[in-house]
């Protein structure tokens, strides 16, 4: 669940990366966030996690008001959240189990929990046989599916995807987003970023374009199409 | 999406993890490691050294202060009643702790007393002796002052006082608290200083891991504790290790000491007398020292 209301962002140097955005996704969603280069998507991504706070204008996340959480409440919001990120960011020097656990260990998890939940991700996401791998024995493709996995591991409400795709050839990026698809299909709420405009238009999904800073166009069943507009 | 297990979200204290990551963190980055451990045990051995030399200092000097004893020796036209009066004014002196009136055949018994099986004093006429005032004092570094006070006091015909050797100990135990005190505020702010950037130096090298903890929703302290126990087991150690090098250090000065025969007048306490006591110190103080210098560096280099 994400409420943003009349949202503006101004960073410390002045930029005014938000202008008024008026944006709500509702639990078992699925939404594509796009827009051109420098519109504000990572920011509104920021502004989710609470890597940033508003200027102005509310902010809520699966029930949490980020306008007055407190400082010791942010890590649990966070845990409502599964975060992908383009660059993956695993943890180089520890296999995929491992990377899986240290994700686990955070939120208090016992081996027993581990033991259980990871072959389960990890099958989920077509890594079962890769579990002793380490992340630069694997392709790209792979190693998304390994973040995902991690997104996934502490059972999130939402996953929340900044260019998964990015760095993926177009078979790898259709085989993730079937993926998130799959995923969101058994009830995570997914907010993805992107810039793909053909896989976009292959999934007939909820589109929200942003346009420097302001909400372009917001569309069910939607297509990528911020250029028609411009 | 719950599949395989129900995640539980209780803040378990995962002290096995935390420990663990610590021990990893150390090797990781061991030269820098060594250099703080080396600086711990520096100053815990600079400061165990002084104090151990003003503690035997004070020791010494506690056994002298049994003998915290002078006299004051009485004027002979002095009546039983002007001495009893002469006794309460010593009595009013400052740092007086008690008087004592020993008449002049009291003064001989005793004084034979010391040399039983000599006849050769036993003829001693009396008026050798005078009657006198035997006083002890409270605090033994004010001796001086107050042998005079007593000396300044009319009907009081003589002194005689032995507190030299006593005020030597008081030189060198004042003279060592003031260097160790003074050292170890020096190095203590070092030790502080190279703690604190190898914990930094710690968090600088996982400044990735440390984003995705975040990311994927990890406390404050759960970030925080593996260098809190990194800086504490720096600490530990070089406590340990300065306590074994202290007590090789003091065994050989002791045994130098006995070797000269001069314990009869040095009488070192034996280190198996304060081993206990010693350990116990280094390890607080190196733990100290860990628990602040990682405290500061966590604050200061690591705002999660
Ligand atoms: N930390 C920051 N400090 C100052 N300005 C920033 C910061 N982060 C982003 N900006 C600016 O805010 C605006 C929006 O940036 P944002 O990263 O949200 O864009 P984006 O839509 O994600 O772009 P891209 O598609 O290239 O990733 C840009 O003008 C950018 O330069
Ligand atoms: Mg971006």
């Amino acid at each position: 669940m994400i409420r943003l209301m009349d949202v503006f962002k101004e960073y410390d140097n002045g930029t005014k990366a938000l202008k008024g955005i008026n944006l709500r996704i509702d639990d078992g969603e699925f939404v594509f966030l796009v827009g051109p280069s420098g519109s504000g998507k990572s920011t509104i991504i920021k502004l989710l996690t609470a890597e940033v706070s508003a200027t102005q204008g509310r902010v809520m996340v699966n029930g949490y008001n980020l306008n007055n959480i407190r400082q010791w409440q942010i890590p649990y919001m966070r845990r409502t959240l599964g975060v992908i990120f383009q660059d993956f960011r695993l943890i180089e020097k520890k296999t995929v189990r491992s990377n899986l656990e240290f994700v686990m260990r955070i939120i208090g998890a016992s081996p027993r929990e581990m033991r259980r939940r990871i072959p389960y991700v990890l099958d989920l996401v077509g890594l079962g046989d890769k579990a002793d791998v380490y992340p630069n024995e694997m392709s790209g493709g792979e190693q998304q599916r390994v973040a995902i996995a991690r997104a996934l591991i502490n059972n999130p409400q939402m996953i929340i995807a900044d260019e998964p795709t990015g760095n993926l050839d177009p078979q790898r990026s259709l085989e993730i987003m079937t993926l998130l698809e799959r995923i969101n299909s058994m009830g995570t709420t997914m907010l993805v970023v992107t810039h793909e405009k053909e896989l976009v238009n292959r999934f007939s999904k909820r589109v929200v374009a942003i346009q420097n800073g302001e909400l372009a166009s917001d569309e069910r069943g939607g297509y990528y199409q911020y250029e028609k507009s411009v | 999406m719950s599949g395989g297990a129900i995640i539980s979200m209780k803040n378990r204290f995962n002290f096995g993890y935390f420990i663990t990551e610590g021990f990893r963190s150390i090797f990781a980055h061991g030269l820098m490691s060594f250099a703080a451990v080396c600086m711990i045990v520096a100053c815990l051995l600079i400061m165990g050294s002084f104090s151990l030399v003003a503690i035997n200092a004070e020791r010494m000097l506690s056994q002298a202060e049994d003998d915290n004893e002078f006299l004051a020796f009485i004027d002979e036209t002095y009546t039983d009643a002007q001495i009893r009066q002469l006794q309460q004014q010593v009595a009013a002196v400052d740092n007086v702790a008690s008087v004592n009136f020993v008449t002049r055949e009291e003064a001989k018994e005793n004084y034979l007393g010391d040399y039983e099986d000599e006849g050769l004093y036993a003829n001693i006429p009396d008026e050798v002796f005078r009657d006198r005032l035997s006083i002890h004092v409270v605090d033994l570094e004010q001796f001086g002052q107050t042998v005079a006070a007593v000396e300044a006091l009319p009907g009081v015909a003589g002194i005689r006082a032995m507190g030299e050797l006593a005020q030597g100990f008081v030189t060198v135990r004042n003279v060592a608290s003031a260097i160790a005190l003074a050292l170890v505020a020096i190095l203590a702010a070092v030790s502080l200083f190279i703690i604190s950037n190898t914990i930094r130096l710690a968090t600088f090298a996982r400044r990735e891991e440390i984003a995705i903890m975040k990311m994927c929703g990890a406390t404050n302290s759960f970030v925080r504790w593996p260098f809190a126990f990194e800086g504490l087991m720096l600490g530990l150690a070089g406590a340990v290790i300065a306590f074994f090098l202290q007590w090789g250090i003091y065994a050989a000065i002791y045994r130098a000491v006995v070797a000269n025969g001069a314990i009869g007048m040095f009488p070192l306490l034996s280190f198996g007398a304060i081993w206990a006591p010693v350990l116990g110190v280094f390890l607080l103080a190196g733990a100290l020292i860990g628990a602040c210098g990682s405290g500061f560096a966590i604050r200061r280099f690591l705002q999660v």
